[in-house]
Formats: C-alpha cells, sequence, structure tokens
C-alpha cells in the first residue's frame, strides 16, 4: 500500500493529472465501471437540466422574427371575435394582430387604454387588422371593472393557466404588446404602455 | 253568536305556510355573512401570490393579491369549499399557485422520488457496514488512539469502581 | 478618474490571479521552489489590492457619485452613512467584489507563512485559490462592472466603463437607493456571515484537491483545515440564523423561513458540512471513511458554488434573486469545470482512499456517525429536489410549478426527529464497540425522564402528537448530554480530588471539541423548542378595528388607540404609526407601536411590526399596507408565537459552544504530544 503510494507519487506527480483523469474514466483505477456511469450521466444530466433552465430563464419561446407557436384563446363573455367564444391563433392567420397582455391591478395598463381603444376603431372596420387582449393573472370582477371603465370593445380573453404569458413574455410584466403579421411571425414587442394612438399605428403600419 | 276569525282555516294554513317559507329564507340569507379576514386567510396562506416570487397569498402586499383574496372572500360567502377554490385558482393561474404540485401525471415523480433515494441511501449504507464489520467476538475496545480518550476511558473505569 | 483607478486596480488583480496559477502549476511540474513562491507572493499580492479598489467603491458610494451606475442603483441621499458602506453588498456588481475581497483574505492568511512541511500542497492551494479569485474578479472587470459610470449621447443614457465617442459624463441627482426591506442591521450582517461562510469552505477545498493531486491522501490534509472547517460553518451558521432573523422583523409574515429556494441553496451546504464535521472525527479516531470524506468536502464547496450561482443567474424565481444578468452561462461553465474535475481527480485517487482498519459493532460510535451522515444526506435529497423540481417541470411538462412548506416539512420532520434521536444515543456509545446492553444501561434514566416530562406535557399542554414526540426528543437529547457533563466532572472529581466546578471546567477545557461539540448539541435543542413552538402553536387572527376597538388572540387583548402619519424628509421616508394597548388576561400590559415606512426613492413599503417578546411567547401585531390607514379604519395582523425566543437564545449558545469548540486545547500534556506528532517546523497549521 505504501509503496503503491510512493510509486503513484513519483511516477503520477501532479504533471500527469491529466492523463491521470483520463485514466480514470476508463475504469483501470478501482471504481466500478457501472457506478462511473451512473456518476458521470447524473452530473452530465444536472448541468443539462440547470443549462436549460437558465437558457429559459434569458430567452421567452417566441421571438423576434420567428412564428409565434400556438395558444387557445378562451375568450370573456361580450368581448368575443366574430361571435366565436373560443379559438386559436393561428384561426387568426391572414391577419395582424396585436396581442396586448394587460392586467386589472397594472397602474401604467391604464395609460395606455384609451389609446388602444382608439386605435382599434380604426382598424377594426378594415377587417385585416385583430386587436386581442389578453388578462394576466387577474379576477373576473377586477377585469370587468377594468374593461368599462375603459370602454374597450376589442376581444379580450384571460389568460389562462397563464399560458399565453409564458409563451410570449419573457418580461412576465404587465402591460407588454405583441405584434404578429399575416403569417404568424412575431415582428415586434412593446414592453410598457404606449404614449400615443401614432405610436402604435406606425407599428402596425410597417408590418401590414 | 260566536265570534270567528275573518279567514277560513285553510287559508290560515296557507299563510302559516307561507310564513315558514320565507322565515327559511330570511335565516338563509342571515347565514351568507361575509367571511372573516381569518377564513380567507386561512385559504390564502395555502396559496402562493401568481405574480409576486415565492410569496404566500395571505401576506403579499400588492394590489393583485388584495383582489385575489377579496375573491377568494366572494367565493367563500357563495358557499365554495377550499378545494373548489383552489381548483378554480389552478385552472385561472396555472398551478403554481398551489403550495405543492397536484398530485396526478408527471407530478406523482416529484413526491415519489425523494424516498427512493432515501431507501437506496440506506440500502447502500447497510450493505457497506457489513461489509465492514467483523463476525468475530465482540471484545471490550482496548485501543485509545488519543489522548483525550485515553483521559475519559480512565474516568469511565473511576465510574465503575464506584458503582 | 476615481472610477477608473478602482477600475484598473481590479483589472490588475485579475492579471496578477491569472499568473499566480500559472505560476504555481509550472513551479509543481517542474519542482520548481523559486516558482512556487513567486505564485505565493502573487497571491498574496491580491489582498492588499482588492482592498484598494473596494476601499474606492466605498468611497465612491458614501460620497455619492451618482455617476456611478453601481452607486445611482443602491444608494441615495437619504440613507445613513453605514448603509451606504453596506451597500457594497448590496447589489451584484458589489457583492461579487466583496466575494473577491473575502476569498483573498482567506488564502493569505492560509498562505502567509512560510510552508515548509507541507511545502507539496502549497501550489494546488494556490492554483484552487486563485483560480477561484480569477473567476470572480473576471466576472467584475469584464460584465459585472461596478465602477461603470453614466454616459449621455444623442439623449440616452448608457452606462459603461470607457466613454464612448462624443459622449458626455451623465450624473443623476440622486441615486434609486438600496431596497427598504434591506436597510435593517440584520442586512448588514447576514450576507457577509453567509459570504464568509461560503468563501471559507473554497480553503478545506482546495487542501482536499491538493491532496487528491499530491496523492497525499492520509489526514494530513484534513487536521491543516480543521479549524478553517469549523469556522466556515460556524458563519454559514450564523448566516443562517441571521436572515432567519432579518425575515422574522422585517418582512411581515411572523415567520422565519419560508423554504425559498434560494435559503434553501444557503443550507445545501451547511448540510453537507455538518455531515462532514462529524465524519472527519470518525476519520480521525478510526481511519475509515477517507473517500467519503472527500466526497462531503467536494460536494459542500460544490453546493456553495452551486447555491450562488443559483441566487444570481435567474434560473429560479425566489423573493431572493438578484436580477438576472449576463453571468449566468459563466456560472454554468464554472460549475461545470468544478463539478468535472473534482469528480476525475476523485475517481482516480479512490483506491488511495481505502480504509485503514474495520469497524467492529453496528452500534459503535462511527456507526452511529454513518447513520448521522446518512440522515443529513437524506435531508438533503429532499431540499436539492425540491429546488431541481421546478426545473424539471418546465422541461418535461411546460408548466410552472411551486415546492412550499407543506413538501419540505413532511419529508424532512422525520429526518430531523431521527437525527436528535441520534444525538441523544451516539454520545453514549463507544468507538469501536457498543452493544444493545451498554448503550440500554448507559440511556434507560434519560429516557424515562424524558417520557415523565412529556407527559406532563401532555396533561398540562397539548396532546398533538409532533409536539409530544418533539418535547420527548429535546428532552431525551438535553438529558443525555447533560449526564455526559455531569459523569466526566464527578469522575474527574474523585480522581483529582477538587471541586465539582473546577473538575467540570478543567474536564471541559482539556476537551474542548468534545464538551464544544456538546454545548452546540444542548443550543440546538433550545433552538428546536423554539421552532416547536411557533411552528406547531402559533395563532393568528386579522381585523380591520376603528379607534378604541379590540381584538383579542389566546390571552391577549389588543385596543386600537391612536395612528399618527409624518414625513421624514432627511431619510425620505413618511411614517405611518399605529398605538396600540396591550392587555393580557385582564393586565395592562403596555403599547406597541407597529408601523409602515413608506420609502419615497424606490417607492416601496416595509412594515414594522409591534414586537412583545418573553421567552414564554411573542406578540407580534403588523398594520397592513395593503389597507389604507386611518382613525375610522386600520387593519391589523396579529401573531402569538409560542416559545420563539428560544430559537434566538439558542443560537446564542450555539455561538458560544462553537467558539468554545474552536479555542485550542489547554491541557500541557496534550501540546507537548501535539509538537511530538507535528514536525519542528511550522506547517499551515494555525
Amino acid at each position: 500500500m505504501t509503496e503503491e503510494k510512493s510509486e503513484l507519487q513519483n511516477n503520477k506527480s501532479s504533471t500527469d493529472f491529466a492523463t491521470g483523469a483520463v485514466v480514470g474514466a476508463t475504469a483501470v483505477v478501482g471504481v466500478a465501471l457501472w457506478i462511473q456511469i451512473v456518476i458521470w450521466v447524473f452530473i452530465v444530466g444536472l448541468l443539462a437540466l440547470v443549462g436549460f433552465g437558465l437558457q429559459r430563464a434569458r430567452n421567452p419561446m417566441a421571438e423576434v422574427g420567428k412564428p409565434v407557436p400556438d395558444f387557445d384563446l378562451v375568450y370573456y363573455e361580450g368581448y368575443q371575435y366574430n361571435d366565436t367564444p373560443q379559438m386559436k391563433l393561428s384561426d387568426l392567420r391572414g391577419k395582424v394582430v396585436v396581442v396586448n397582455i394587460w392586467a386589472s391591478w397594472c397602474k401604467p395598463c391604464e395609460q395606455e387604454a384609451p389609446d388602444l381603444e382608439e386605435a382599434w376603431q380604426l382598424y377594426k372596420d378594415g377587417g385585416d387588422v385583430v386587436f386581442v387582449g389578453v388578462d394576466y393573472v387577474d379576477t373576473p370582477a377586477g377585469a370587468n371593472e377594468y374593461l368599462t371603465k375603459f370602454g374597450i370593445t376589442f376581444p379580450n380573453a384571460p389568460d389562462l393557466q397563464s399560458n399565453i404569458s409564458s409563451i410570449l413574455n419573457r418580461q412576465m410584466g404587465v402591460p407588454e404588446t405583441y405584434f404578429i403579421d399575416r403569417e404568424g411571425i412575431l415582428r415586434q414587442v412593446k414592453i410598457g404602455p404606449f404614449t400615443s394612438v401614432e405610436e402604435i399605428q406606425s407599428i402596425i403600419e410597417g408590418i401590414k | 253568536m260566536k265570534r270567528q276569525l275573518p279567514i277560513s282555516n285553510s287559508q290560515l294554513l296557507f299563510v302559516a305556510l307561507l310564513a315558514l317559507i320565507f322565515a327559511n329564507f330570511t335565516s338563509a340569507a342571515a347565514q351568507t355573512r361575509v367571511p372573516t379576514d381569518d377564513e380567507v386567510n386561512a385559504i390564502a396562506r395555502k396559496l402562493y401570490c401568481p405574480v409576486c416570487e415565492s410569496t404566500p397569498l395571505d401576506v403579499c402586499p400588492t394590489e393583485a393579491c388584495h383582489q385575489w383574496r377579496e375573491q377568494i372572500r366572494s367565493m367563500l360567502s357563495e358557499g365554495k369549499t377550499e378545494d373548489e377554490i383552489f381548483q378554480y385558482f389552478e385552472q385561472q393561474y396555472g398551478a403554481r399557485v398551489l403550495a405543492e404540485p397536484p398530485k396526478k401525471g408527471f407530478f406523482w415523480l416529484i413526491y415519489l422520488i425523494p424516498p427512493v433515494i432515501i431507501l437506496a441511501g440506506a440500502v447502500i449504507l447497510l450493505r457497506s457496514m457489513k461489509e465492514w464489520t467483523t463476525k468475530t467476538e465482540p471484545v471490550e475496545s482496548s485501543e485509545t488512539p488519543a489522548a483525550q480518550d485515553d483521559y475519559l476511558a480512565r474516568m469511565e473505569e473511576e465510574l465503575k469502581k464506584q458503582k | 478618474m476615481i472610477p477608473e483607478f478602482g477600475y484598473g486596480v481590479l483589472a490588475v488583480s485579475f492579471f496578477v490571479a491569472l499568473y499566480s496559477v500559472g505560476a504555481a502549476v509550472y513551479g509543481a511540474q517542474k519542482k520548481s521552489l523559486a516558482m512556487i513562491e513567486s505564485a505565493r507572493r502573487a497571491m498574496l499580492l491580491l489582498f492588499p489590492l482588492i482592498t484598494i479598489s473596494a476601499a474606492t467603491l466605498i468611497y465612491l458610494l458614501v460620497n455619492d457619485h451618482y455617476e456611478v451606475s453601481f452607486v445611482y442603483e443602491v444608494t441615495s441621499r437619504s440613507m445613513p452613512t453605514y448603509l451606504k458602506v453596506t451597500a457594497w453588498w448590496g447589489g451584484q456588481a458589489g457583492s461579487l467584489v466583496f466575494w473577491s475581497w473575502l476569498l483573498s483574505a482567506f488564502a493569505s492568511a492560509v498562505t502567509i507563512r512560510k510552508w515548509e512541511r507541507d511545502i507539496e500542497f502549497l501550489p494546488w492551494v494556490i492554483v484552487v485559490a486563485s483560480l477561484t479569485a480569477a473567476f470572480f474578479l473576471g466576472l467584475t472587470v469584464f460584465y459585472e462592472n461596478p465602477f461603470m459610470r453614466f454616459w449621455s449621447m444623442n439623449g440616452s443614457v448608457e452606462p459603461s466603463m470607457f466613454p464612448p465617442a462624443g459622449a458626455t459624463l451623465f450624473t443623476p441627482q440622486d441615486g434609486r437607493g438600496l431596497n427598504p426591506l434591506l436597510r435593517h442591521p440584520g442586512m448588514v450582517i447576514h450576507p457577509p456571515m453567509l459570504y464568509l461562510g461560503f468563501v471559507s469552505f473554497v480553503i478545506p477545498y482546495a487542501f482536499a484537491i491538493a491532496a487528491l493531486i499530491t496523492g497525499r491522501t492520509d489526514d494530513r490534509w484534513i487536521r491543516l483545515t480543521r479549524r478553517w472547517t469549523l469556522w466556515a460553518w460556524l458563519f454559514l451558521s450564523f448566516g443562517l440564523v441571521l436572515g432567519g432573523r432579518w425575515a422574522y422583523d422585517v418582512l411581515g409574515w411572523g415567520g422565519y423561513w419560508g423554504w425559498d429556494p434560494v435559503e434553501i441553496a444557503a443550507f445545501m451546504p451547511w448540510l453537507t458540512g455538518t455531515a462532514f464535521l462529524h465524519s472527519v472525527m470518525i476519520q480521525e479516531k478510526r481511519g475509515l471513511l477517507k473517500q467519503w470524506n472527500m466526497i462531503l468536502i467536494i460536494l459542500t464547496y460544490a453546493l456553495v458554488i452551486f447555491g450562488t450561482f443559483l441566487t444570481r443567474s435567474g434560473v429560479l424565481s425566489s423573493v431572493h434573486a438578484f436580477a438576472e444578468s449576463a453571468i449566468g452561462p459563466l456560472f454554468f461553465a464554472f460549475i461545470g469545470l468544478t463539478f468535472i474535475s473534482s469528480i476525475a481527480l476523485l475517481i482516480w485517487r479512490w483506491p488511495l482512499l481505502r480504509a485503514e482498519t474495520e469497524m467492529k459493532s453496528m452500534l459503535s460510535r462511527e456507526a452511529l456517525f454513518l447513520l448521522n451522515n446518512l440522515l443529513f444526506m437524506s435531508v438533503l435529497v429532499v431540499c436539492f429536489w425540491g429546488v431541481v423540481s421546478p426545473l424539471m417541470s418546465e422541461l418535461f411538462t411546460n408548466q410552472k410549478i411551486t415546492l412550499g412548506p407543506p413538501f419540505y416539512e413532511r419529508a424532512t420532520a422525520p429526518l430531523f426527529a431521527g437525527l436528535m434521536l441520534l444525538m441523544g444515543i451516539a454520545p453514549l456509545s463507544a468507538w469501536g464497540h457498543s452493544t444493545i446492553q451498554t448503550l440500554g444501561r448507559a440511556l434507560w434514566k434519560s429516557a424515562l425522564v424524558a417520557a415523565a416530562v412529556t407527559a406532563v406535557a401532555y396533561f398540562t399542554y397539548t396532546s398533538n402528537l409532533i409536539a409530544l414526540i418533539g418535547f420527548f426528543l429535546i428532552a431525551f437529547v438535553v438529558l443525555v448530554t447533560a449526564q455526559e457533563f455531569w459523569r466526566g466532572a464527578r469522575a474527574r472529581q474523585s480522581a483529582q480530588h477538587e471541586n465539582f466546578f473546577v473538575a467540570l471546567t478543567r474536564l471541559m477545557g482539556r476537551n474542548r471539541r468534545r464538551y464544544g461539540g456538546y454545548i452546540i448539541h444542548i443550543s440546538m435543542m433550545m433552538m428546536a423548542i423554539g421552532i416547536l413552538g411557533i411552528e406547531i402553536f402559533q395563532a393568528e387572527t386579522q381585523n380591520t378595528l376603528k379607534q378604541g376597538e379590540s381584538l383579542t388572540l389566546e390571552n391577549y387583548t389588543i385596543t386600537y388607540r391612536e395612528i399618527a402619519s409624518w414625513d421624514n424628509n432627511g431619510a425620505g421616508v413618511n411614517y405611518t404609526r399605529a398605538v396600540i394597548d396591550v392587555q393580557e388576561n385582564g393586565v395592562y400590559l403596555g403599547k406597541l407601536t407597529p408601523r409602515i415606512d413608506y420609502y419615497f426613492d424606490s417607492q416601496q413599503n416595509m412594515t414594522i411590526p409591534g414586537q412583545r417578546s418573553t421567552m414564554r411567547d411573542d406578540l407580534y401585531v403588523l398594520l397592513v399596507d395593503w389597507q389604507p390607514a386611518s382613525a375610522d379604519g386600520a387593519t391589523f395582523k396579529v401573531f402569538v408565537n409560542p416559545l420563539v425566543n428560544w430559537l434566538w437564545v439558542g443560537s446564542f449558545a450555539f455561538l458560544a459552544g462553537v467558539l468554545f469548540a474552536a479555542w485550542p486545547d489547554k491541557d500541557p500534556a496534550e501540546e507537548r504530544s501535539h509538537t511530538r506528532q507535528v514536525a519542528k517546523q511550522p506547517s499551515a497549521a494555525d
């Protein structure tokens, strides 16, 4: 045992520890191969998982320039699109879709609500632009109060299970607005409230 | 002449029946009183704020959480049970508002894996210990490697002598 | 000019650290003592350099230099000077510099004396320490730079170290100020304590890696770092307790531990650290568990880095998390490197770590210590799994989940109970050999008295089963441990014919590690009393009161008397303070003044509870801040937390115990034998 030790000390001194690592990994050095495999699989798996988490934290699922993954819209009573209570985002293909994420407890959302409604009035008759409001983690009572207060008429749906916001929304904040073109590609993202109707218009015109 | 009530017996019965029905209604209305803060909190503390990070719903100070607690209050006054309220919150906001993932599907793994790993660890330990222990007759340990234990071993002897 | 100076010094220290790594590796390869010495000197140079850079940063913080973006983010004119200093670790960039500073201090403390006896460890200790320092310094020099300044150009303002072409310096009038939750004395000490704990674990880890690389896998590396490990563990423990106290005082939910992922990230290295403290004793006494001790120290350090990463990368959602930033991927790479290289080294040297002796009995002290380790590792498994599960859920089901207190408490309560049981049995078991009979004989009296205490609790206080089991275990451990003091002192008393107290003092003085350990066990039982009290018997209520109205909870009645609201413009705060009368069973006790502090600069509230603390319980009253508070109605949330102050008092006893255990033994005979064992030259030992 001591001979082995001193031999190792003389030969496999620090100079060879890289070689030693490789040798170790090939199970010549007394740890059963199956145990080594388990250990390495676990470590690699853990790193992969954490790496995934990191990537998720830094990037939303929807990226500008890429198609937006599909999601369900289950409209609020009285705020349906074309009198359809439920549809998917892909059903709106062929039109420019403006998805505005808001909440009744969000003060900055109140700033932009009148502008959004006004912009909607400009586009709703044209038929090729659709405004969809998505209500992020809200209560029906609060939502109702907000929508009535600002006289909102464009389609609105609650973000059930926070599904829509987790697809679109890296910041998980409100308000955020996502502009999707006729082919379903995400073209622009606006974080925070709009300052004017013209701002909304100029973005839409750029995508139409 | 005998005095008689201006209404007949059957009419009297009918009025009495109506009175009974109305009485039930008013007492029911008296029962739907506003749930207290404590009743709301008892449920809110088992939920998490959908917006803030890792904050239980009963202590979250934001306006949004206040609204959700009021939502719980109104659901309680409608007579909903705790489980129904949890279900509603889960449907509306996702599984993350619950203090534990629902026990279905993939989430069973989350509950089962720790006991499995711990048991595996215990098995490995027991097997290693069996490998290390010898089967010889237990002999009074006379090894006292460090000065400290030597000292204490002498004290143990002292105590035994005293007994 | 000053920010450039601070940054320049920091950048220089980064390169010095890199040089130190290179020189140490080269010196070890070529067996050149001169190169190794050069590496050592380079590493020693780090501490003065980083101190200068840190001092510069503190100067900027204290003197309202808001053109520096870090100063803008964490200070404001209304903050008192001491808080501006502590804002150093109040933000990501500054706290990274703090980490590097502590690391350079500890690495210097270890290597300041010239080593002759353990010279082969030196280059590898330098490599590990300097490489870690280089990593943290590199993060600050290239990514999270606390010396960046604001430059305005064409109407927009950008932070940057060096001015973009044509830009002018932009100096905001005032800073954003530290999050009000952090402006509390606890915040002054809690992060530094935790960082001290985390960073101190680098040293035993560095020695372990050095032992693996050089093949010196006897317990020399453990003896050299024994005190470091104890101090690291002390700081980490205290950091955790302080965090709990701060949460209790300031966060307003009447609790001290929320099983928040970042709390758990700091708790996990504590678990493995505690397991390690126990199992090194087995290696020293019986030559067993060399492999396991290596695993434990590598695991502890890996968890430290992993925890630091989780807090800062945005991977976990938590109230503690620093804002997500660019350094996540870098940390990830560093973790990968650390895990992989440590495991590879361990696998390479595995056969050298074979045990020297055999274990004789399943009830011997070493067997019970192994069981102790199993239980600690089991708690670790639960915690780790709880932290990682939400990630897995997102990956496989695309759904976010939360794992809250019910999950953790249900899983860890029986494990902690098992540990308490062991605390009662293991001191009575002998190294090498014990049987059921010897243990039974030693234990039965304590067990009986503990059962009696539990019976009393059952008839007078509660029939809650968990509480009763808890009381039994606490009483059992305290009795067994106290008995150890008693028997040892009595034996010494009759052997040396001393008075009892002298005997006790001398006994403890000659064996500080053992008796310090027993004091620590007793202090943990005091903390357990506090935890049981608040977890099982907490009562709460909430109600809106008009002035003059009362509410009652348990034996206490509080009556709402007054409310006042005023601004303190100097400190940038608006105070809303309610005055309430407290009565217990009709007897007037005094007034409490719960408060809401609103900070203008960060637009955030802080609720300060009114607390009345006794050993029996805490009366804890909050003025809730999501309802307006006025004479017409103020909403109060009241908690009665029985026994909770045992937790804080116990933590002081804990501190005393660790200090006692860490102090060198006084016994002259022991000193003589110690110097006989150790060579005459000074070594890396304390």
